[in-house]
């Protein structure tokens, strides 16, 4: 997991080692500003020597310089090195998504992603700019110090040893039962956040059955046990400053005592016993940052998981070997196909034992309650998904021999769950095929009854879509989305559920245009309305997965139950009335 | 509709706050108002513990000039220990006081905060409740979380660190000034001075470092919105094999913000080591000033010692306080925000009419009873006459002369006339934007209207007080709302009061009780995440469970579009015309059977009724719903 991040790191070798190196060579002349103000006092001030004062003062801005120059460096290299790691995290993350398959967006979903593309990663920046800062510069701080106390005068350092080892058990007591309270307090984090998340989304039903005072109540009791863990949690990690400070105390209180034994009998100098002093701090607050890097890092290795497990991901649909690189016609077939989602882990089959063949340019209504598998059979085409058995085969070659890229731009899907892109209408369209004309899109859109409210638009072609597509009508956008599908010139050409918010008479308009201006593409058309699928040459009638019957509408109004049935209940119009548009 | 939380959480730049200081006394009015005692004590402590350790670096000066030095000028003296005794014992007890005083200040602190969080959450989720759909609508649900989540952290962390660092630091600068001047006021110039020229250095870093951090957040705003837009939709981009397009994209916004970042970041990573060496500079100068002066004899070595610690400890708080002023800045947006929502007007309600139990008198006059008669009726206190009486609650609604609009400048719904009669099903068809949802929020007044009146059971439902306006009138929406708990719980929430009878009696009416008792756990299955255990047919036979447990004369149901498969449907179905029996019911239709049966149906065009009458007659009218029915324009 660790190995998969840093690859990201690999880049920035250089400033990843040269941070620490700034970084000790930083605190080591800081280290010894407190050894030149020892000899400022003992060899100066007690000695009467002026110019011993200002040579030592001198060394000590030199000291200073240097440290402050590294520092500086340090603190450049980090920041290079730390969200350089971020960009090539985010950048092989986003290239790791664009080769994965459907499945493979469908286990991670699409939210989980993003959280991991922003969130993830920005912590993982923090935390390696950190630790490159400080894992190194704390440690080097404890050592020297340790280095130089011993060093004045061995004796009073056992003091300093003594404290540290009793500091370091007790903060990794108190961080570690802390740390175990900390997290019962997430779960009861997340209660309390859907507790606010169902009332802000469900309020209509809360105020509808005047639930609020319940809901209130309901609420304040998960807010109390918040107040409960946290006070609990946080209370043991406040013990760690008074525990500090106690300890400095009482070091700064022994090391007085004896030192002025010691220089009462000249075994130290006052000079040695105020250094002594000094490096007493830098060495407790070296520990209480030790502390905190580890806690940093402890929260990070939820995060790089997160991270290794997209990277580590392989997709599932990849080219062949030796891929083919034309599609011969827009013919398809199913051999003995069946299809489970999640096969590996158990996916109950959704497709069963389906046998096809389809001429090329036949227009094939597909219909069947949802659920009934009608989408997947479809994906199945353009290799969205693979099948768990049996075989797909367009063009008279099966789909898992074509280059991928091939395949799906001769077979062009418009998604039940479409989208637009942020971006004007031309470029949205262009996604079809990227070097089209201005010329080619209105044609395209004049095919799917979009060039009609498009030109209609102040800036026509060029009008900006907002993310998301908010400013077009959901019929308008599925009319786009068919032009954008229409534009790849495609041999085969599947709608699915694609004009549920358009109009039956647009609807119908569409489907004359298709006849008669691309009559040679092979057509899907899946739909509620039977009214979209009637005059198809062949309708598929699909009942959990399996095929009920295929036929003209004719041949299955007369022997399929389950067609006859929706017919009867549609009566030939149209079923959903607020989907219509109208004009 | 954007993830809870996940927008705009990471590429906000800092927003500017007005009035900062109103809104920061209107902060610390909270923690007052339930922890002024303790905030009181927490101040104590902090001075305590200040004065404490001061005094523990004073005692250096003593130690030196008392206990030191004269042993080392006179080397032939005989060292008596006795009077460092004692001073070290004192200075022990100051210190034994500063860190018992810095032990409660952290212990209260936490209470503070973690209460103050805990009543600002409470008050925020109580004001939610009260505000009127209004506000739902126009707010995404992920600003909203955000306030719960990332604005009360930010209120934490500045209640709990950066006020208390913030006093520390002032009292610490304080004292420790006064100090240093009693020691020596030559090398207090010099510290003072030092300290100018690292405000200074501060203040040009971090007004350059200030521009590359906010290129960051616009930067990394940029990418994150790329981000979410195009994994949103990585189906289609897979569709249209557009990956290649989107990496090069994708790479040159990265590498941007790459750019910005590590600017910034080098930026702010300079500050420390800045400051520090300026620090050290500043104990370098003082040191070499206090040599001078003690080698005069104007000053003691023990002075110069511990005015050298009072230089380390001056410089430290001066460098905190620009951190903490930063961290309260982002506090304050944050504050904003809370407060913003807790200054929304709630929803008004002046309706006075009441829904109460009664029980049927000699002579057929109703009279109010405290037992659950089951028998409900409108008490109408007329205030002309002084008179009270009861009507009873039967499901009559008009509509007369309604007119709305989500804003004044637009209005979506023009002059709707309808009554259904008790018992009557009122249809609405149209195609999208039409206005039928908009009709569905008025009778229980989510939305007030702007023209014209609605009246129920003869009551302009502006009289009625809402909570029993409501309680008289069901809803089934499309989007089926559960809540985390069990299913019991769930059905329960039409009738908190509800035995368990009633809830399998109103599970069978439904249709759902076949489906519970299936599961393992049959009533008590737990649900979270909107039922997310569930199918959307099991969720919507809850959702009119809990309809009909509730038992309004009045429904309003909104037909789920999508279907489920068949069979579940067709139970869907049954159960809703089960719920509708013998109820008033008002349904935007999306079923064919639901229009036949209704004893009205609106066609809806343009927020106007253009149609209406039953299901032959508007057939036979060859219009409107004609057109939408057959899919065939005449016209």
């Amino acid at each position: 997991m660790i190995g998969r991040i840093l690859e990201g790191v690999k880049e920035y070798t250089l400033p990843s080692i040269l941070t620490p190196v700034c970084m000790i060579v930083e605190v080591a002349t800081e280290m010894i500003i407190p050894l030149l103000m020892a000899s400022i006092i003992d060899d100066g001030v007690y000695a009467g020597n002026m110019q011993h004062i200002v040579k030592i003062g001198l060394l000590m801005v030199g000291s200073a310089v240097i440290a402050f120059i590294t520092g500086v460096l340090g603190g450049r290299f980090a920041a290079v090195a730390s969200t350089g790691l971020a960009r090539n995290l985010r950048k092989s993350m986003y290239e790791r998504i664009q080769t994965f398959s459907f499945s493979n967006i469908d286990r991670f979903s699409t939210s989980s992603l993003v959280t991991r593309l922003t969130t993830d990663v920005t912590n993982i920046q923090n935390a390696y700019q950190m630790m490159l800062r400080m894992a190194m510069r704390a440690p080097t701080t404890l050592i020297i110090a340790m280095f130089m106390t011993f060093k004045i005068n061995s004796h009073i350092a056992q003091v300093y040893l003594y404290a540290v080892i009793f500091l370091a058990i007790v903060i990794i007591i108190i961080m570690n039962s802390a740390t175990k309270l900390f997290r019962q307090a997430f779960p009861k984090y997340d209660a309390l956040n859907e507790s606010v998340q169902e009332n802000v989304t469900a309020i209509r039903v809360v105020k509808a059955y005047v639930r609020e005072n319940e809901e209130i109540s309901r609420f304040k009791k998960a807010s109390k046990a918040i107040y409960d863990i946290f006070c609990k949690a946080e209370g043991k990690v406040v013990l760690n400053m008074p525990i500090m400070t106690l300890t400095v105390y009482t070091c700064i209180l022994t090391i007085s005592w004896m030192g002025a034994k010691m220089i009462s009998v000249g075994d130290l100098k006052t000079g040695e016993l105020m250094s002594l002093l000094t490096y007493c701090m830098n060495i407790l607050i070296s520990l209480m940052l030790l502390s905190m890097i580890f806690v940093m890092i402890t929260m990070s290795a939820a995060s790089a998981e997160r991270i290794a497990e997209v990277l580590n991901e392989e997709s599932d649909i990849k080219n062949p070997e030796k891929p083919i690189t034309e599609v011969k016609d827009g013919s398809v077939s199913f051999k003995n196909v069946s299809f489970a989602y999640n096969f590996d882990k158990g996916g109950k089959p959704v497709l069963e034992n389906i046998n096809l063949d389809i001429k090329s340019g036949e227009t094939i209504g597909i219909m069947g309650a949802t659920g009934s598998s009608k989408s997947t059979l479809v994906s199945l085409i353009s290799r969205l998904y693979d099948t768990t058995e049996g075989d797909v085969y367009v063009g008279g070659v099966n789909v898992r021999d074509y280059d991928l890229t091939t395949l799906r731009d001769s077979v062009s899907v418009v998604l039940q769950k479409n989208q637009l892109f942020s971006g004007t209408i031309l470029e949205n369209l262009r996604w079809g095929k990227s070097d089209a004309t201005e010329e080619e899109c209105r044609k395209a859109c004049e095919m799917a009854c979009a060039d009609e409210f498009v030109s209609r638009m102040p800036d026509g072609y060029n009008t900006h879509i907002e993310q998301g597509g908010t400013n077009v009508s959901g019929g308008q956008k599925q009319r786009l989305c068919i032009a954008r599908a229409l534009l790849k010139n495609p041999k085969i050409l599947i709608l699915d559920d694609s004009t549920s918010a358009v109009d039956t008479a647009t609807d119908a308009k569409i489907r004359q245009s298709f006849r008669s201006q691309i009559p040679g593409v092979t057509k899907f058309i899946i739909a509620q309305r039977i009214s979209s699928i009637q005059d198809s040459d062949r309708i598929i009638v699909l009942d959990n997965g399996r095929i009920s019957g295929i036929g003209t509408h004719e041949e299955l109004l007369e022997n399929n139950e389950i067609y006859r049935e929706v017919f009867e209940s549609q009566t030939g119009g149209s079923r959903d009335f607020d989907e219509t548009e109208v004009g | 509709m954007p993830g809870p939380g996940s927008r705009n959480t990471l590429g906000r730049p800092v927003p500017k706050v007005e009035n900062p200081g109103k809104l920061f006394l209107r902060i610390m009015g909270y923690v007052f108002r339930d922890y002024l005692v303790q905030y009181a004590v927490v101040l104590i402590c902090i001075i305590l513990s200040v004065e404490c350790s001061l005094q523990g670096t004073l005692f250096m000066k003593e130690l030196i000039d008392k206990y030191i030095t004269p042993y080392l000028l006179d080397p032939d003296a005989l060292p008596n220990f006795t009077p460092l005794a004692h001073a070290i014992a004192r200075v022990a007890v100051f210190y034994a006081i500063g860190v018992l005083a810095s032990f409660i200040q952290q212990k209260l602190l936490i209470r503070i905060t973690q209460g103050t969080m805990q009543s600002m959450r409470n008050d925020l989720f109580e004001k939610m409740e009260k505000l009127p759909i209004k506000y739902f609508d126009t707010h995404t649900h992920g600003d909203i979380m955000s306030i719960y989540t990332n604005d009360i952290d930010t209120m934490r962390m500045m209640v709990s660190q950066s006020i208390p660092q913030f006093i520390n630091s002032a009292i610490t600068i304080i004292s420790v000034f006064a100090s240093m001047v009693v020691l020596s006021r030559t090398m207090t110039a010099v510290t003072v001075a030092m300290i100018a020229v690292m405000l200074l250095c501060t203040g040009f870093a971090a007004k350059n470092s200030g521009k590359h951090f906010v290129r960051q957040q616009k930067q990394l705003g940029g990418v994150n919105g790329y981000i979410e837009e195009m994994i949103t939709g990585q189906k289609v981009v897979k569709v249209f094999c557009h990956e290649q397009a989107g990496i090069e994209k994708f790479n040159e916004l990265n590498d941007e913000l790459f750019d910005a970042a590590s600017k910034a970041n080098s930026y702010g990573n300079a500050l420390p080591p800045i400051n520090a060496q300026l620090g050290n500079l500043s104990y370098m100068l003082c040191a070499i000033t206090g040599g001078a002066l003690a080698l005069s004899g104007n000053i003691s070595v023990g002075s110069v010692a511990t005015f050298l610690t009072l230089n380390k400890s001056f410089n430290m708080p001066i460098s905190q306080v620009a951190q903490q002023f930063n961290s309260i800045i982002m506090a304050m947006a944050g504050a904003e925000r809370i407060f913003g929502l807790m200054d929304e007007k709630p929803e008004v309600d002046e309706g006075y009419v009441t829904l109460v139990n009664v029980k049927k008198e000699f002579g057929g006059q109703l009279a109010e009873t405290s037992e659950r008669t089951g028998m409900w009726a409108w008490k109408h206190f007329h205030k002309a006459e002084g008179t009270t009486d009861y009507k009873p609650l039967e499901g009559n609604v008009v509509f007369d002369g309604v007119d709305f609009g989500y804003t004044d400048e637009k209005m979506v719904l023009h002059d709707i006339k309808l009554e259904a009669k008790p018992g009557q099903k009122i249809a609405f068809v149209g195609s999208t934007g039409a206005g039928k949802t908009t009709i569905t929020n008025l009778i229980n007044r989510f939305y007030d209207i702007q023209d014209g009146k609605i009246r129920y059971d003869g009551i302009n439902v502006n009289k009625i007080v809402k909570a029993d306006l409501r309680r008289s009138l069901g809803m089934v929406l499309q989007e089926t709302c559960l809540f985390t708990g069990t299913i019991k719980d769930n059905i329960r929430f039409g009738k908190p009061e509800a035995t368990d009878e009633e809830i399998i009696a109103a599970a069978k009416l439904a249709n759902a009780d076949e489906f519970i008792t299936k599961l393992p756990d049959g009533y008590d299955t737990m649900l979270s995440g909107n039922g997310a255990n569930l199918s959307q047919g099991q969720r919507q036979l809850l959702a009119i469970a809990r309809a009909a447990i509730a038992d309004p004369p009045v429904l309003i149901l909104d037909e789920a579009t999508s279907s489920i498969d068949t069979r579940t449907e067709r139970i869907v179905q049954e159960g809703m015309d089960k719920l509708m029996h013998g109820r008033t019911s008002f349904v935007i239709a999306h079923r064919l059977s639901t229009v036949r049966n209704a004893d009205c149906i609106m066609v809806m065009e343009q927020g106007r009724i253009v149609e209406r009458g039953t299901h032959d007659e508007l057939i036979d009218l060859k219009g409107r719903y004609y057109t939408l029915y057959t899919g065939n324009s005449i016209a």
